[in-house]
């Protein structure tokens, strides 16, 4: 019993220095973030209510790819997603709502 | 249960479905399209909010609103920034174009005195002609190349216009077509929808908060906010038009703006035109 424990401490611990604390993003994480990222660009823009972060996290993470930094493109390209994502969200949030701060 | 209870059961269920039925027909008819009424209800909340602004003021935007700014403009007036844009408005109005006509032969009285009846709804192009728009299609429609809508000549013309047309009441009118009222329903929609990071609508600022400071700027009342158009900002070191002000207006809420004379612009300019009619052009402006 006091084996398998020691067995499993040592496994952890090794984890912990094999296992780095925030694995490095490749070319192939970009890409798939950055098309989900235009994806969802592509709509917000569609429905006429995209929002200038979401442009510019989009243009940051494709610079950033150029450059080879593929931690930054990514990141930058979820940040774009999320933020059209918030946009298109408020675009059908607002079809029936804006009706509520009218002056009557 | 009696007979007459149960008949008074059956006529309060009655009454109840009658009832249920009543409310989406209430809530129908607030949504039916009613400018006339929108006009009276919208200078109605202004003239409520600020008591003490002479209806006719509003047009002086955030000037309306703070005694000092007021003192301030006031004697800035009498050195007008814009007095250049004037000018050169006056010389392009009478430029010959290649043709030999002139920007002032497609306007009505030369297009002196006539900034008021703008926007109109044309029923042959069946779209909302802005004063900027009626001036691009000027100049193509004569082989000219047509002008940038946010600054410069067109900013120069339209002060102009704007000029000559100071006192005359804004009078615009939305004609018995179907066509219309969805123009202008659909530029009321554009008025009080958030958009942008930030989530604001037109209304978060020119409805809400008028006479607030956002930053260092007064905000201005939506009621009579075209009336001083185009005009001189000293943020923008320039003069600029009613396009540059909605597309700016869109950047600063982190929304990306559509393109100057969009249609969906020139509906929100036709709405805000209709419910400040009844007040005077006062442009071209200047403001901080």
């Amino acid at each position: 019993m006091s084996r398998s424990i020691s067995a499993l401490a040592v496994t952890l611990l090794l984890g912990t220095f094999i296992v780095p604390a925030h694995a490095a993003s490749t070319e192939a994480d970009y890409k798939a973030a950055y098309a989900a990222a235009e994806s969802a660009n592509a709509e917000a823009n569609k429905l006429r209510n995209q929002w200038t972060t979401a442009v510019s996290a989009l243009a940051a993470a494709k610079k950033a790819a150029e450059e080879g930094d593929f931690d930054k493109a990514t990141a930058e390209a979820k940040k774009s997603e999320q933020l059209s994502k918030a946009a298109i969200f408020q675009t059908n949030e607002q079809k029936e709502n804006w009706k509520l701060i009218e002056i009557r | 249960m009696t007979m007459r209870k149960r008949s008074g059961a059956v006529l309060a269920g009655l009454a109840m479905a009658v009832t249920l039925l009543a409310v989406p027909a209430v809530a129908t008819a607030a949504d039916t399209p009613n400018p006339p009424a929108d006009l009276k209800a919208f200078q109605k909340y202004f003239k409520d909010k600020f008591p003490k602004v002479k209806f006719e003021d509003f047009v002086n935007g955030p000037y309306s609103m703070d005694e000092g700014l007021y003192k301030q403009w006031k004697e800035k007036e009498e050195f007008p920034p814009y007095e250049f844009a004037l000018d050169l408005g006056k010389e392009l109005m009478a430029k010959p174009f290649k043709n030999g006509k002139t920007l002032a032969d497609c306007f009505p009285n030369k297009g002196i005195g006539i900034r008021q009846d703008y926007p109109y709804f044309d029923t042959k192009q069946g779209k909302v002609i802005t004063l900027e728009l009626a001036v691009n299609q000027c100049l193509e429609a004569n082989g000219e190349q047509p002008y940038s809508y946010v600054k410069d000549e067109m900013a120069a013309v339209t002060a102009y216009m704007a000029y000559t047309s100071r006192g005359k009441i804004f009078d615009v009118k939305i004609p018995d077509d179907p066509r219309a009222l969805a123009a202008y329903e659909n530029g009321k929609r554009y008025f009080y929808t958030r958009r942008g990071q930030l989530n604001f609508s037109c209304a978060t600022c020119h409805v809400q908060s008028p006479g607030e400071r956002i930053r260092a700027e007064v905000l201005a009342p939506a009621l009579g906010i075209l009336n001083a158009m185009p005009i001189y900002r000293s943020e923008w070191s320039g003069m600029g038009t009613i396009s540059r002000r909605f597309t700016s207006c869109n950047s600063q809420v982190r929304s990306v703006p559509l393109k100057p004379q969009d249609e969906e612009y020139r509906d929100l300019e036709y709405y805000l035109s209709y419910v400040s009619n009844g007040l005077p052009i006062s442009g071209p402006g200047a403001r901080p």
